[in-house]
C-alpha cells in the first residue's frame, strides 16, 4: 500500500467522513447500493437500472445533459444576477460591463451558450423519447410533464433574451410579443375580442388586453423588461425545478427508463 | 477529388454570381426547398436500412460538411452563419442529423432481428446493473464533456451585444429568437392569432394528446420503424420539416422585409415586396365565374357568408367530410382500434398539420392568401 491510498484510507476511517457518507468505500453490492440510497442527489437514481437502459445508444444520456444545462444556467445566472439590475438606465451597461471589467465575465457567454444548448438538447431529448415509443403506458403522463417543461424551457430562453436590452433584443421581443395582440377573445386585434363590450364600451383593448398583460405597457419598454426580469429569475426556474423533480420521481415510479416489455 | 475541391471553392468564393450559385439559390427558391426537403426525409425513411449503413451517413456529413465549408467562401452566406446567435443553428443542423442517422439505424438494426426471429438490440431487460458505478460514471463523464464543451464555446465565442434598445430605430428584417422563426414563418401564412396562438397551442395540445391517442402497443421501449410507421412518419414530418427546416428557412432565407432570398443572395433591402396576393373568393366569383365579388348578402345569410362560400364549404370539406372519407379508406384498421373521439382528435390535428404545407406552398406557387376572409370579425383562414 502507498503512501497515497494509505492517506485515503484514513480520510475515509476518520469520524469526519463517517459522519457525511454513512457507508463505507462503495466496493461491494450492499455500499454500492448504500451510497445511491444515502445521498439525497443520488437518491433520484434507482438502486439497479436496466442494463439497455444505460446504453448511450438509447437515451444519449440527453435528458441527463438537459439537466446539467439546467443546472449550469441557475448557477452562472444566480451569479449574473450579481452584476446586472433590469432598469433602462443601467441593463445595457451592466451587460457590457460584464465583459469589460469583471473577472469571471465569461460567465455571460456560459449562460447564453448554455441556454441555446439545452434548447437543442431538449429537442434531442424528446425526439428520442418518441423514437423509442416511451411515451406509451405506464409514461403518459411524464411526457406531458415534458412536454409543459419544453414550453417552460423555450419561455425561460425567451424571457432571458430581453434582459441584456439590446437592439437584438428588444426587437425580436417585440417581434415574439406582437402576437399575444391578437389572441382570440383576449387581444385587441384577435377574433371576437370586437364583441366583448359593456354597453358601447370595448373591455379589450390595447390597454388591457394579454399583450398588455405580457409587457405591463403597450410596448417593450422599462415595465416589459422588469416583468421579463422576474419571470426568468424567479417564477420560471422555480416552476421548472419542481416539474423537473415530479418528473424524475415518475421515472421511477413508472418502472425506469423504458425497454422492451 | 482535390481538383474538383478547388474548383468548386472558386466557383462559391467568387463574389460574382456563376452558374453553380444561381443553380443553388434557385433551389433554395421556397417550394423547391420544401418539396426537396419532404422528398429527402420521406425517401430516408423509406429506405432507412440502406441509407443508415455508416457508408452513407459517413459520405453525407463529408458531402454537408464540404458544402457547408465552401459555401462559407461567399461572404453573403458567411454573413449569416458567422452571427453569434446563428452558430447554434449550425449545430442544431448536425445533431439533428446524426440521432435521426442514430436512432433509424438502431431502427433498421431491431427491425431486420425482429424479422428473423432475433431478439432486439435492448432485450435481456431483466439483466440489471447497478447504479453506482455504472450509470453515475457515465453521468459524470457527460457532465465534465458538457462543461468542456461549454467552456471552450464560451472562451471562443463571444455573446452578443448589439446597440442599445433603441424604440426608433427598426431592424430590417426583425427576426424572433431562432427556436420561434418556425412560428414567425406562419405569420406569413396565417393571421397572428393563428400563427401566434392556435398554431403553437395545437402543437402544445397535439404533443400531449400523443401517448392517449397512439393505441399501437408495438414499439414500446425500443427503436423501431416498422413495427409504428404511422407515428414516426407523423413525428418526424412535424419536427423535422415543420420544425427545424423552417428554422433554417428562417434564418438563411428569410432578409430584409422578410424576403425570400438565395444563400449567396445579397440581403438587398430595396427589392420590392412579394405582389399582391388573392383569395379564394377572388378566384372563384371573378376568375372563375367572371361576375363581380357578391356585396349582399342572400337572404338571411350576411354578406359575407355569400362572399365567402366558396371558402367555407371547401374547409369545411376538408376539415369534417375528409376524416370521414379517411376513416373507411387508408385509417380503416386506424379507426376501429382508436374509437370515436380518439380519431376525431388526431384528425383534427392532422389534418392541421397538412393545412399548413398547403398553404405555404398555394402561396408559394400561386400568390394564395385565403381560403375564407372575414375581415369584418378578424377571422381569415
Ligand atoms: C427540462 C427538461 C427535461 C429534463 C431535465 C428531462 C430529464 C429526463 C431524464 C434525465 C430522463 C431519463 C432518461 C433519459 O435521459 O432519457 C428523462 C426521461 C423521460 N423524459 Fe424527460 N426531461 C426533460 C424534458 C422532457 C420532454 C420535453 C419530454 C417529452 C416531451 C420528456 C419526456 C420524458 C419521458 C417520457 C421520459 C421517460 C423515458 C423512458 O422511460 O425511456 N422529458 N427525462
Amino acid at each position: 500500500m502507498n503512501l497515497f491510498d494509505r492517506f485515503g484510507d484514513w480520510v475515509r476511517g476518520g469520524q469526519v467522513w463517517g459522519s457525511v457518507f454513512r457507508h463505507g468505500v462503495p466496493r461491494d453490492r450492499r455500499t454500492r447500493a448504500m451510497a445511491i440510497l444515502s445521498n439525497v442527489f443520488l437518491h433520484l437514481h434507482p438502486i439497479a437500472i436496466r442494463k439497455s437502459g444505460i446504453r448511450l445508444s438509447f437515451t444519449w444520456c440527453m435528458g441527463g445533459l438537459t439537466f446539467f444545462l439546467f443546472l449550469v444556467e441557475v448557477v452562472t445566472g444566480v451569479l449574473l444576477m450579481f452584476y446586472y439590475r433590469p432598469t433602462v438606465e443601467y441593463a445595457y451597461f451592466d451587460i457590457q460591463g460584464l465583459r469589460a471589467h469583471v473577472t469571471l465575465g465569461l460567465l455571460r457567454e456560459m449562460h447564453r451558450w448554455g441556454a441555446h444548448a439545452m434548447i437543442i438538447s431538449i429537442w434531442l431529448h424528446m425526439l428520442r423519447v418518441f423514437l423509442t415509443g416511451s411515451y406509451k403506458p405506464p409514461r403518459e403522463f411524464n411526457w406531458g410533464v415534458g412536454v409543459i417543461l419544453l414550453v417552460l424551457t423555450l419561455l425561460l430562453s425567451f424571457t432571458g433574451y430581453l434582459l441584456p436590452w439590446d437592439q437584438l433584443a428588444m426587437w425580436a421581443i417585440t417581434v415574439g410579443s406582437n402576437m399575444a395582440r391578437a389572441t382570440p377573445l383576449l387581444g385587441h386585434e384577435g377574433p371576437l375580442a370586437s364583441l366583448i363590450t359593456v354597453g358601447d364600451v370595448p373591455l379589450v383593448h390595447a390597454g388591457d388586453d394579454a399583450r398588455f398583460g405580457l409587457l405591463a405597457g403597450t410596448f417593450v419598454g422599462p415595465n416589459a423588461l422588469l416583468r421579463f426580469y422576474v419571470l426568468h429569475c424567479v417564477f420560471l426556474p422555480v416552476v421548472v425545478t419542481v416539474l423537473i423533480a415530479v418528473h424524475f420521481w415518475r421515472i421511477r415510479k413508472d418502472g425506469g427508463v423504458s425497454g422492451p416489455l | 477529388m482535390t481538383e474538383m475541391l478547388s474548383a468548386g471553392s472558386s466557383l462559391l468564393a467568387a463574389d460574382d454570381s456563376n452558374a453553380i450559385k444561381d443553380a443553388i439559390n434557385a433551389l433554395c427558391a421556397p417550394h423547391w426547398f420544401f418539396i426537396l426537403s419532404c422528398a429527402s426525409i420521406t425517401v430516408f425513411m423509406v429506405g432507412y436500412r440502406r441509407f443508415t449503413k455508416p457508408g452513407f451517413a459517413l459520405f453525407a456529413v463529408v458531402g454537408f460538411t464540404v458544402f457547408y465549408a465552401l459555401s462559407a467562401l461567399d461572404s453573403d452566406f458567411r454573413s449569416i452563419i458567422a452571427k453569434p446567435d446563428n452558430v447554434p443553428i449550425t449545430m442544431m443542423i448536425y445533431l439533428v442529423g446524426f440521432f435521426v442517422w442514430l436512432s433509424f439505424r438502431q431502427a433498421a438494426i431491431n427491425d431486420q432481428n425482429t424479422e428473423m426471429g432475433r431478439p432486439l438490440s435492448e432485450a435481456g431487460s431483466d439483466d440489471k446493473v447497478l447504479v453506482w458505478p455504472d450509470l453515475v460514471y457515465i453521468e459524470l463523464i457527460a457532465l465534465v464533456l458538457c462543461m468542456v464543451f461549454l467552456t471552450v464555446w464560451s472562451v471562443v465565442l463571444r455573446a452578443p451585444l448589439e446597440q442599445p434598445a433603441n424604440p426608433s430605430v427598426i431592424p430590417n428584417p426583425s427576426k424572433a429568437p431562432w427556436y420561434f422563426l418556425g412560428l414567425q414563418e406562419m405569420l406569413v401564412y396565417f393571421d397572428p392569432w393563428i400563427a401566434g396562438v392556435l398554431l403553437p397551442g395545437l402543437v402544445i395540445v397535439g404533443l400531449i394528446a400523443v401517448p392517449f391517442i397512439d393505441k399501437n402497443p408495438r414499439g414500446n421501449g425500443y427503436y423501431t420503424l416498422r413495427e409504428r410507421p404511422f407515428a414516426i412518419g407523423v413525428f418526424m414530418f412535424g419536427f423535422v420539416i415543420l420544425w427545424v427546416v423552417l428554422i433554417v428557412f428562417g434564418t438563411f432565407l428569410r432578409g430584409p422585409n422578410w424576403n425570400f432570398f438565395g444563400p449567396y443572395e445579397f440581403w438587398d433591402p430595396h427589392r420590392p415586396a412579394a405582389l399582391l396576393n388573392i383569395n379564394l373568393a377572388e378566384i372563384f366569383w371573378v376568375q372563375w365565374l367572371g361576375r363581380g365579388i357578391p356585396m349582399e348578402g342572400w337572404g338571411p345569410l350576411p354578406t359575407f357568408m355569400v362572399r365567402e362560400a366558396p371558402g367555407i364549404v371547401l374547409l369545411s370539406f376538408y376539415f369534417f367530410v375528409v376524416p370521414a372519407i379517411l376513416r373507411y379508406t387508408i385509417f380503416r384498421k386506424l379507426g376501429a382500434q382508436m374509437g370515436f373521439v380518439r380519431y376525431a382528435l388526431m384528425s383534427q390535428l392532422f389534418l392541421w398539420m397538412v393545412f399548413v404545407p398547403i398553404k405555404m406552398v398555394l402561396r408559394w406557387t400561386l400568390n394564395f392568401k385565403y381560403f375564407v376572409a372575414i375581415t369584418e370579425y378578424f377571422l381569415n383562414f
